[in-house]
């Protein structure tokens, strides 16, 4: 019995694993130009595939990863199954970081273009996430935090509105970021981010087993001597962390952080040390297929990778609901 | 064990006053009252989960305040089982239980020897030790109840303070749980552990060391069953609806005898 419950549990490792190394292979040999047999190539092929390719499929699992990791965080600390990484406004304020930056004309500057805008995406997502705290008064309720986070969402939203008004040359270029696209995800940035998922991953993990205490409520949570409020603002900062690299780098990618803890618990993953780890790999999996296909899908012509998912993730999420709407519950 | 509370929670909760309770080590006891009496404050109160200012009372475990000591130490030494959680979706049995070690392990520690070794134990004193494996979302509220009693004692602390602890537990249940009070709090090395319980069941609360009675927020009394102001409290309490009588050496409670009134309020004559 013990072989085979190991067995039980290793399987769907296997399989998300498995799911996101063949993404990995198949968006490095595939691509708008066509397929490179890694095996045969000219100089030419090797160099789109080690300089171009490989960076932006391992950079769309890294995001993909991030984002996973973020919305299981996301759904722990509210104990929301409906929570993502975006909630406390982050995609908001990143999107206006990065409308502000444009209408500041910070794109006009070949060399600022690239840091300007990822930069103002970070500094964007993390003002809304500070202020959406300040705004709850801390994080001790959090109902409040929620209901803050969506007031700071409306009024930056508001103020993008405003700014494109203003500045409507800017509306090409927002269009790109708020689809999410992993083009311009570099070699260097690919790794950047996955030490940043690895300083995400180990501060979440040392802090999971508040998350699976919170699941008895707050009050038996303390009772068993966890620092509920504490962790739960150490959470969200790694929440916000993780979620505003992601976006600086790849635009607003929706629906990866919500549908990935759910694949993990439909895995049997229920406690937050595995959920967030296979909620990582699920969502790096899922973003690095979505790009497989938004590039590959009509090649040469690539769709924003964000609509991709967006569909995808809107699907599953149907399926979800009518599945679970016949047994009238929504948590996995 | 000693509470002193002068005046304490408004708000939200039950205003207590005049609260004035104490036990030794081994004691069980029992705290009954009509609904809205203030227990369930009280029993938070003990658990350092409501504030307390010093100036207004003071709660003592072991020579120490309750509220001032770690949170960490004061788990370890305090266990608190509520009337209700959340359900807990998806987990296993084992897991659940495990949390009840949380005092007990550091940050992102894996579960020792020992804390393995205390869940089967708490497991197999409750009687879900079959079902270890099983989600505990497929289990009936009685057997949820047994799981979330194990991961009480699994915490292995020497005071345990239990909301409604037999709430869903059929007869034979509740008769093994009173076999587990009286084994938790008979002495070992001359120290036993002190339980704490609400009890709506009158005839449970009965057996207990001794009864606190409380009404409005005050403990009217506290004392052993056997004396008759216990017993004279419980009639105050209670508004004389109910009647106790000696059975076979224990107290038996029974409600008073009440003109049938059908849900008009139309009396029907009897």
């Amino acid at each position: 019995m013990g072989m085979t419950m190991r067995r039980r549990a290793t399987l769907p490792w296997v399989l998300v694993l498995g799911a996101g190394v063949a993404a990995l292979l198949a968006g490095t040999a595939l691509g708008s130009t066509g397929w490179v047999n890694p095996w045969r190539m000219n100089d030419a092929e090797a160099q789109l595939l080690t300089s171009i390719r490989w960076p932006r499929s391992f950079g769309a699992w890294v995001v993909g990863a991030l984002l996973g990791l973020a919305g299981s965080l996301a759904q722990g600390v509210f104990r929301n199954p409906l929570a993502d990484p975006f909630l406390l406004g982050s995609a908001s304020g990143a999107a206006t970081g990065v409308a502000v930056a444009l209408a500041l004309g910070v794109s006009a500057h070949e060399g600022l273009a690239w840091f300007g805008l990822a930069g103002a995406a970070f500094v964007g997502a993390w003002a809304a996430v500070a202020m959406t705290v300040l705004l709850a008064g801390g994080v001790s309720r959090p109902m409040t935090v929620l209901v803050a986070g969506i007031a700071v969402g409306v009024v930056l939203g508001a103020l993008r509105e405003a700014l494109t008004f203003w500045v409507p040359e800017t509306l090409r270029a927002m269009q790109g970021f708020l689809l999410g696209s992993t083009s311009l995800i570099t070699q260097s940035t690919a790794w950047w981010m996955a030490g940043t998922w690895v300083l995400c991953a180990g501060v979440a993990w040392s802090l999971a087993r508040t998350l699976d205490a919170a699941v008895l409520g707050e009050d038996t949570a303390v009772s068993l001597g966890v620092p509920l409020v504490a962790h739960r603002m150490g959470l969200i900062a790694v929440m916000a962390l993780a979620t505003g690299v992601a976006v600086s780098q790849a635009g607003l990618i929706a629906f990866v952080g919500l549908a990935a803890p759910h694949v993990a618990r439909r895995a049997g993953q229920v406690q937050h040390a595995g959920q967030m780890l296979f909620s990582a790999a699920a969502g790096g999996a899922l973003l690095a297929w979505a790009d497989v296909v938004a590039r590959g899908a009509m090649p040469p012509i690539e769709w924003p990778v964000g609509l991709v998912t967006a569909l995808v993730g809107g699907a599953y999420l149907m399926l979800v609901l009518r599945r679970r709407g016949r047994e009238g519950a929504l948590a996995s | 064990m000693v509470v002193s509370i002068a005046a304490g929670q408004g708000a939200a909760h039950a205003r207590l006053e005049n609260v004035q309770i104490s036990m030794p080590s081994g004691h069980w006891l029992a705290v009954v009252g009509p609904n809205g009496a203030g227990k369930s404050t009280l029993l938070r109160t003990m658990a350092g989960l409501l504030p307390l200012e010093a100036t207004k009372g003071h709660v003592q475990w072991d020579g120490a305040s309750v509220h001032g000591m770690g949170a960490r130490e004061r788990a370890q030494r305090i266990a608190w089982l509520s009337t209700e959680e959340p359900e807990a979706e998806g987990w296993r049995v084992e897991d659940l239980v495990m949390l009840g070690r949380l005092p007990h392990q550091s940050l992102g520690a894996r579960p020792s020897a020992e804390d393995r070794l205390a869940v089967r134990r708490a497991m197999q004193t409750t009687g879900c030790a079959a079902w270890a494996q099983r989600r505990v979302d497929a289990l009936s509220s009685g057997e949820r109840q047994r799981v979330r009693l194990a991961r009480l004692l699994a915490t292995e602390a020497p005071l345990m303070l239990m909301d409604e602890p037999v709430s869903h537990l059929d007869a034979p249940h509740q008769a093994d749980w009173l076999t587990w009070v009286r084994a938790l709090t008979r002495p070992v090395q001359g120290r036993g552990a002190v339980v704490v319980s609400v009890l709506h069941d009158l005839n449970l609360a009965l057996r207990a060391d001794s009864v606190a009675v409380m009404a409005a927020g005050h403990v009217l009394h506290q004392g052993s069953p056997q004396e008759a102001a216990t017993r004279e409290a419980l009639q105050r309490a209670f508004e004389h609806r109910i009647v106790l009588t000696m059975v076979q050496g224990h107290w038996r409670c029974w409600l008073a005898d009440v003109d049938l009134v059908d849900v008009r309020g139309v009396k029907r004559v009897t």
